[in-house]
């Protein structure tokens, strides 16, 4: 076979060729590689270099295994046969790239090395297979919100290109050679030409070319995700439903953390953020796909800035960044930004007067602290004070729980469990405060720090051994984002105690019902099996729904929705939909975990017209009515 | 422009106001206090003129438990001065309050000229005065009060005042003058928690003494309690249907159906 | 004979109001128990024909100046202070709505002598007047005699029915000269609210909402509950103030004076100040979550509940009884 690099084409030899094209396309490559490279430098320092064992882990399972695309039908198996034949074929490029620059150096082209000729065969074979698939559910299976761009267009028939033109070269190769890999060989006997050795060389140069190409276009493309997003990946979030270290918000470029800027470099378009997220599915302004693009504009020098509207429309469920295959922070970005709003005091009325009644009373109803506790008087026993004696657990009831008139008496059935349960508690009176997750998410860091500091004051004069709490955003805050405590949520404590035999149903409730995972129980704490334990132990018959554990669909509440005005566009409510979705399964009972999401499906229920035919239940109702004697 | 805006802490209402064992005044066991919410207004207002004509703002109160950090508020929110008034007896009603803050202001350090003083038009703790008509005679100052709106131009103030039905009167005012606020243009903004903080941290509220001589009070609080209702509304009770239900036959019984 | 009662008389765009009524009732009572006559105090331009409808009060004053038509407080309290240091009466009583209250307040300051605002009341006891305040909001009432004298009372709306102050008696009228000094304060117009497809003071049925309401996308609630009841809706301060409803929906001191039969109050905690804009509605029916609001002091029928539920709950029902 002939050296592409020593033979000369208009009395031009090949390797010059390749020296021309390799000065041109490598350094368009690296110059605007090193410009996004220069302009994340300007962004501000983020640390994530930690814990670099876990980064390492997360790294093989997602990138190098392609994890999350296997949540979706289909594109599993073929997205990870292109990213493998990507690898491969990566490697076989800058191989024959040196080789041909430099023909002298005593080394095989990868394609006359057996080993390596055999997997780029195989796997450029299914590759293209793949691609086959990939382009039937692009074009003819769109799934929604799905970009159909030129650009991928573009990509793809490049990737085609390249994978087909080194196979046909191999079976021209074959047919020269008058043997081959056994890929090589059937595609050889499929190609009949009269001089299959020029042929071969075609083929090799078309190759080069389409690679040397894509080399420089890629930077300018959405395919930028393949260098940007595996360290996306390894220097992405390690814990779910976190929030950026403290700042005072992000509005500009530079204000931004470089970790979220690269969100935009990395954003492969695939709108699966977008199917998940409850506020776009509701028809509200908020893309968390548009967001990235935003952010990849402005990496690029343009102006495009996220409307306030879109902003504000997040329920901070963290749908988004549970699906991104390549660890977008959608969520991060978004509290960023509505720091700065915040900072300017751009904040809508009704939550104005929410974070001011935060402030003033610590808690969002506008009522005194005084009276967080008035719940306690219709009970038969006097709760414990935990500032005055110590207790076992002390339990941190939360907001909703203690002032919402249709929540209090859930609440007063959780305190009659646990005296029934002989557990040892006491709350914290008017010593509690809101635990501070909403007011986190909705950007007010100042007053978090606040609550925070009063809470902790609180907790740190009473004497307990365990936290338990009713509201899982509480759960979330007070687990994650206050000073080591060792804090359960209240489905988490049922399931011990019904293990431990110190809670025994009396009846079993031969119920059959679908269960909510809340969001910041489920997705942002992973305690999706202690609550079905606790059901089934009550002989509850569980459906699940099609959205389920972390893909469970968020009641719309969170990210201080629930202080705001309605989003512009709703067309359906997320907790509509999630109603609808409950009801069609054909149960009567929805389970939850959350106060939020009681009131939350019990209007939607209304809104919906689904009264008399699906009613809402907290786990705590269903044990009370397990613990009634048996008929 | 120089704009002077008075603040004063009242009761707040949110809570349960109790009657003290003299039965003549409030018991201050569990009072909590807030800023008087005309006030807030007020403050808003001087804010926006300072936003559209330029000017300083200095925020002027008698010390109060809680006082420091509205004040502190108020800087964060854009004041140039908060000025705090130390030392005046307890229990001064609105009158004896104005006329010391009066007094303290024609005194005080770098306080006049004023071109505007503005404050709440009313408190719900008022009894035998309003402040701002008070603080106006005292300063000599020009005053209008129920004001909405307000712009300046030079020597003169252009002010809206409310009256009744909707209904909104324009008048021009000759600088200085004394604003009774009933409501600012626009509802009063928000400053977000860290930015008062560090307000806390970089500014101080100045002090002066309260001058020697309060006003007296000028009404005798013979008695307080809470108000005898005299009637109060039959309560329906029921699921929202069986409300519903009883509510309609009510109107249909009487026509209104 | 002790010292007179005067009543200040409140004449506004070519009318005399209603409050000013009320309050020649109230004063009225008060000045036969103190055995002293009753004066009214008329202050305006070209407007000496109004001065009949106060025969309630024993005489009329009235003072007539250029800068006493739409008067602004300086004026009006200037006059007010001439008349009180010539006549010394014993106490003026003042119409507590915006016009009044300036002017009074202002007259007070200028004389060192108090005004007693939120005054829902008034007695003579043992020679001396007690006011019944309304305090913090209509939390506490107090009983509060002044020091000084004269002094003067801001009356709210509604102490006693109009018609108590009307009088077929056509009184002495007496017109006083006053001299006002420089105006620092001038009137240039009135701005009218936009007219408003609705007049709600014409209304047989009002369905108001109040902050228990609060998103504007619940509204449409109220929109469904009025259109059902073929009524119009309404709405106190703080929704206007939000900007969901126009001015001229305005209910309360600072907007309309409404007397529908019918009053649907939603969400509405029953402040005082718009309380006195219902002063004459014939049927009350509140909704409010807290049953410790005022509201249900004023109401006929009340409902601790959740508007929210309520009012969808009404309408499906009254729609079902039309049938």
């Amino acid at each position: 076979m002939n050296d592409p690099a020593t033979t000369t084409y208009l009395g031009v030899p090949g390797w010059a060729v390749l020296w021309v094209l390799a000065v041109v396309c490598v350094g368009l490559f690296v110059w605007r590689s090193a410009q996004y490279v220069r302009t994340l430098r300007r962004a501000r320092g983020e640390n994530r270099l930690d814990q670099i064992g876990k980064r390492v882990g997360l790294f093989a399972k997602y990138v190098l295994g392609q994890g999350r695309l296997f949540e979706e039908g289909a594109i599993g198996i073929p997205h990870l046969l292109i990213f493998w034949a990507f690898v491969f074929y990566a490697t076989g490029f800058w191989w024959s790239l040196l080789k041909g620059m430099l023909p002298f150096l005593p080394v095989p082209y990868p394609d006359d090395v057996a080993a390596m000729a055999f997997v780029l065969e195989v796997l450029g074979v299914l590759a293209v297979l793949s691609l086959g698939i990939a382009a039937v559910r692009r074009y003819l299976f769109t799934p929604e919100r799905l970009e159909r761009s030129w650009d991928a267009t573009l990509i793809l028939s490049l990737i085609a290109l390249l994978l087909l033109s080194f196979l046909a070269g191999q079976g021209f190769k074959a047919r020269v050679e008058g043997h081959g890999l056994p890929v090589a060989n059937v595609i050889g006997r499929m190609l009949n030409v009269a001089s299959p050795a020029n042929w071969y060389l075609g083929m090799w140069w078309l190759h080069m070319l389409t690679v040397l190409f894509f080399l420089a276009y890629l930077p300018y493309s959405k395919h930028l995700h393949l260098l940007a997003s595996p360290f996306g990946v390894l220097f992405g979030a390690l814990k779910p439903g976190g929030v950026p270290a403290a700042s005072p918000g992000a509005s500009k470029l530079e204000e931004f953390t470089w970790r979220q800027l690269l969100n935009g470099l990395t954003c492969a378009e695939c709108g699966r953020c977008d199917r998940a997220c409850p506020a776009f599915n509701s028809g509200t302004p908020l893309s968390p796909k548009m967001l990235m693009h935003h952010l990849k504009e402005m990496v690029r020098g343009g102006n495009e800035a996220a409307k306030p509207e879109e902003i504000w429309s997040c329920t901070t469920c963290y749908s988004c960044m549970e699906r991104c295959p390549v660890f977008n922070e959608h969520v991060a970005v978004i509290v960023e930004m509505r720091r700065a709003l915040v900072g300017q005091g751009a904040v809508d009325k009704r939550l104005q007067d929410a974070l001011m009644n935060l402030q003033r009373y610590g808690n969002s109803f506008g009522q005194s602290d005084r009276a967080r506790a008035k719940w306690t008087q219709e009970l038969p026993f006097k709760v414990k004070d935990a500032r005055k004696e110590p207790v076992q657990y002390l339990w941190f009831v939360g907001d909703y729980a203690s002032y919402d008139p249709r929540l209090q008496p859930v609440t007063r059935t959780t305190a009659n469990v646990f005296q029934q349960a002989g557990v040892d508690f006491g709350i914290l009176y008017e010593g509690e405060r809101n635990a501070g997750n909403d007011v986190r998410r909705v950007g007010e860091e100042g007053l978090f720090e606040m609550l925070r500091e009063k809470n902790m004051q609180a907790i740190g004069k009473a004497q307990f051994q365990r936290l338990v709490t009713t509201d899982p955003h509480s759960l979330h805050t007070l687990k994650n984002e206050y000073d080591s405590l060792n804090v359960v949520h209240y489905t988490e404590l049922l399931d011990e105690l019904l293990q431990t035999g110190k809670l025994a149903p009396q009846r079993k409730l031969g119920l059959t019902a679908t269960y909510h995972d809340p969001c910041y129980l489920g997705r942002a704490n992973g305690i999706y099996d202690a609550p079905r334990r606790v059901l089934a132990a009550l002989g509850v018959t569980l459906v699940e729904m099609p959205r389920h554990r972390s893909k469970s669909y968020c009641c719309g509440a969170g990210g201080g929705r629930v202080w705001m005005e309605d989003a512009p566009g709703v067309k359906e409510r997320p907790s509509e939909s999630r109603v609808r979705e409950a009801a069609a399964l054909g149960v009567a009972t929805l389970v939850v975990a959350c106060p939020k999401d009681l009131v939350m499906f019990q209007d939607a229920i209304k809104t919906a017209s689904l009264e008399g035919k699906l009613a809402v239940k907290d786990v705590m109702e269903l044990v009370e009515e397990a613990l009634k004697p048996a008929a | 422009m120089n704009i002077l805006v008075l603040l004063k802490m009242v009761p707040d209402v949110v809570e349960e106001l109790e009657v003290g064992p003299d039965g003549k005044s409030l018991d201050t066991s569990f009072l909590r206090t807030i800023l008087n919410e005309r006030d807030d207004h007020a403050l808003e207002q001087a804010l926006l003129l300072k936003d559209r004509l330029g000017g300083k703002i200095t925020v002027l109160a008698l010390d109060a438990p809680d006082m420091d950090d509205v004040l502190f508020t108020a800087l964060a929110k854009g004041a140039d001065r908060a000025v705090k008034i130390t030392g005046a007896p307890e229990g001064l009603t609105t009158h004896g309050a104005a006329r010391l803050c009066a007094q303290a202001i024609a005194g005080g350090p770098g306080l006049l000229p004023a071109d505007l003083v503005l404050t709440g038009v009313q408190a719900l703790d008022d009894l035998d005065g309003l402040a701002a008509p008070l603080l106006a005679q005292q300063l000599g100052f020009a005053y209008v009060g129920v004001v909405t709106g307000v712009t300046a131009d030079g020597p003169n103030a252009t002010v809206i005042k409310e009256y009744a039905g909707g209904v909104r009167g324009e008048f021009a005012v000759r600088l200085p003058a004394v604003l009774g606020v009933q409501a600012a243009e626009k509802p009063p903004r928000y400053v977000p928690v860290a930015k008062v903080r560090a307000v806390m941290k970089a500014q101080k509220i100045e002090t002066v003494p309260a001058p020697a001589e309060a006003g007296a009070a000028l009404v005798e609080v013979r008695q307080m309690a809470k108000p005898v209702v005299s009637s109060h509304a039959e309560m329906l009770e029921g699921s929202p249907e069986e409300i519903a239900g009883k509510l309609c036959e009510l109107l249909a019984k009487r026509g209104l159906l | 004979m002790p010292a007179n009662i005067w009543v200040l008389a409140e004449a506004w765009r070519g009318q005399i109001s209603e409050t000013t009524l009320e309050v020649l009732a109230l004063g009225r009572e008060v000045a036969g128990q103190l055995g002293a006559p009753l004066e009214a105090v008329l202050l305006g331009h070209n407007a000496k024909p109004l001065a009949a409808s106060l025969g309630a009060a024993d005489n009329v004053l009235y003072a007539d100046h250029a800068a006493l038509a739409d008067l602004t407080p300086e004026a009006g309290a200037a006059a007010l202070v001439q008349l009180i240091k010539e006549r010394q009466p014993q106490a003026v009583l003042v119409p507590s709505t915006n016009l009044s209250m300036d002017i009074g307040a202002l007259a007070a300051a200028q004389l060192q002598a108090a005004f007693v605002g939120g005054c829902k009341d008034l007695k003579a006891d043992a020679g001396t007047l007690v006011a019944q305040c309304v305090v913090y909001g209509g939390k506490l009432e107090a009983a509060v005699a002044a020091t000084t004298t004269p002094a003067l009372f801001g009356v709210l709306p509604g102490s006693r029915p109009a018609d108590a102050g009307r009088s077929g008696n056509v009184p002495a009228v007496a017109d006083v000269a006053v001299t006002l000094p420089e105006a620092k304060v001038k009137f240039n117009r009135y701005l009218e609210p936009d007219a408003g497809d609705v007049d709600i003071t014409q209304q047989d049925v009002l369905v108001a909402v109040g902050r228990g309401i609060q998103t504007k996308d619940n509204m449409e609630l109220a929109e469904s509950l009025a259109a059902a009841l073929g009524g119009a809706v309404c709405g106190s301060r703080p929704v206007i103030d939000q900007g969901w409803l126009a001015l001229s929906r305005q209910v309360g001191k600072s907007g309309m004076q409404v007397k529908p039969k019918l009053y649907i109050m939603l969400g509405i905690s029953g402040a005082p100040e718009h309380v006195e804009g219902i002063k004459g509605a014939q049927l009350i029916v509140a909704v409010n979550t807290d049953a410790t609001a005022p509201v249900f002091n004023v109401a006929h029928y009340g409902v601790v509940g959740d508007a929210l539920e309520i009012a969808p709950a009404l309408t499906d029902a009254v729609k079902a009884k039309k049938g």
